[in-house]
């Protein structure tokens, strides 16, 4: 009987042996609608050697796949890369059943483990750069901390020039293709770029720290197969490249408007922004919270060079989804912005002042005064809403033309 | 004494708390801690640290 869910060869040595999810939307938070994959490697090394799990109700598919190539029980050691639990939650059932005779991890992530699953296995520590011999083969371990858990870590197979990065490098997008050149550019690059935004980009500093890293050991990297998406044999360079560029953070030409409205007074004054920023030459990302969801609002910040808040007040305070985005927002700590605020309000207004605060927290720079509006805006409000668009216009091509 | 945070991940260097783990006992100031001590949590190192 052939097993429906089969490995996918990589290399001559290495399968994916990993799982399909069609159907998730959500990652804790994130947006999915292209579901995921989460993917493990298997490698046919002297001692055969699993890369990473998967998520839990997932662990027949994996167990289904890696029975195509060989018995499970043939596998000797397993490796945890990352010990989120879209990689680590069928680990230690797997463990128990299959009985490798080592598993291993970061230091921090043996702790994460414990702490997690509260297993009795043993899982042994791995510095970063120490190596482990499969017989044939050797791997070696480099830590990516926070990268984008303190557990986080890569292994790389040289025989192979193999990188498995984990998390780095991935996207969510469930497909039948398992390769990066099978699929439209279009699709990885905004899917490669959203995953950034809503996970990496608080880490860039380390990204940048990290590929140096990289470089500097000289290893030969042919392939790189992430815990998540398409794996890259094709175009390592161009997405290297992409988070080299992700990561930087340089001031762009681009605005993002990011506002809710209760009876469309904030709307309006947010169109008249996104207007006259559009007419002097930016690139605008107007993004109404009453509509999309929050990593949206973190996909167009990812590439922006302003954010502008804007908010009607209820009860004293900025409107619920401003407060759900504005708190997502902080956490993913964008750099090198600036930017405003602006709402209209009935009687109160603190929410114009709740989003100047958000905007000081952020280290946005404020680069116009607010504007804040009673009630309906008329065309003298309007254009005063027109004119910060053009204030955030001018000093973007400020700062664009001194770097 | 002065706490510290990581700007990395954000752990808290407590003096009162000092770092066991990595053998620091209570009561050091953060200035006092070795120039190669590093966040437990993430591995930043001291000058990724400010002050609370």
């Amino acid at each position: 009987m052939k097993n429906i869910y089969s490995a996918v060869r990589v290399t001559d040595k290495v399968y994916w042996v990993g799982a399909i999810d069609w159907g998730i939307r959500d990652f804790h938070g994130y947006t999915t609608p292209q579901g995921s994959t989460y993917n493990a490697y298997l490698i046919m090394a002297d001692e055969v050697t699993l890369i990473d799990a998967v998520k839990a109700p997932f662990k027949e598919e994996m167990l289904s796949r890696i029975k195509s190539v060989i018995d499970p029980s043939q596998i000797k050691y397993i490796v945890s890369n990352h010990s989120e639990m879209d990689h680590s939650g069928c680990l230690i059932e797997v463990v128990d059943l299959i009985k490798p005779r080592k598993v291993f991890a970061s230091a921090i992530g043996v702790k994460t483990l414990k702490e997690l699953y509260h297993g009795q296995q043993e899982i042994i520590p791995v510095k970063d750069g120490e190596t482990l011999s499969l017989g044939n083969m050797n791997l070696t371990f480099m830590e990516t901390r926070m990268i984008h858990w303190p557990d986080s870590m890569f292994t790389y197979l040289a025989e192979e020039e193999l990188l498995f990065s984990q998390d780095a490098f991935g996207m969510h997008l469930a497909t039948l293709e398992r390769f990066d050149d099978e699929l439209p550019q279009s699709l990885l690059e905004y899917e490669a770029a959203t995953y950034y935004a809503n996970i990496v980009l608080p880490y860039s500093a380390i990204v940048l720290k990290t590929l140096g890293k990289v470089t500097a050991t000289n290893w030969k990297i042919k392939i790189i197969a992430p815990d998540h998406g398409p794996i890259w044999r094709k175009q390592l360079g161009w997405i290297i490249d992409l988070y080299k560029k992700w990561a930087a953070q340089k001031p762009t030409n681009k605005a993002v408007v990011l506002y809710a409205t209760m009876w469309h007074s904030t709307e309006k004054m947010a169109r008249a922004i996104s207007e006259s920023l559009a007419e002097a030459g930016v690139k605008v990302g107007l993004v109404s919270m009453n509509d999309f969801h929050r990593s949206q609002a973190a996909y167009e910040v990812l590439d922006a060079g302003a954010l502008i808040l804007g908010s009607s007040t209820l009860n004293n305070n900025m409107l619920p989804q401003m407060a759900d985005v504005t708190t997502y927002l902080r956490g993913l700590k964008p750099a090198n912005l600036i930017g405003a605020a602006f709402g209209s309000f009935g009687w109160s207004g603190e929410g114009v002042r709740d989003l100047e605060a958000v905007l000081k927290e952020m280290k946005v720079e404020i680069a116009a005064p607010s504007v804040s509006v009673r009630n309906a805006p008329n065309e003298g409000a309007l254009q005063i809403c027109y004119d910060l668009g053009k204030t955030i216009a001018a000093e973007l091509k400020k700062r664009l033309s001194a770097n | 004494m002065k706490k510290y945070i990581c700007g990395i991940c954000g752990y808290v260097y407590d003096p009162d708390k000092g770092d066991p783990d990595g053998g620091i006992a209570r009561g050091t100031a953060f200035e006092d801690l070795p120039d190669d001590w590093a966040c437990p949590v993430c591995g930043a190192s001291k000058d990724e640290f400010a002050p609370e």
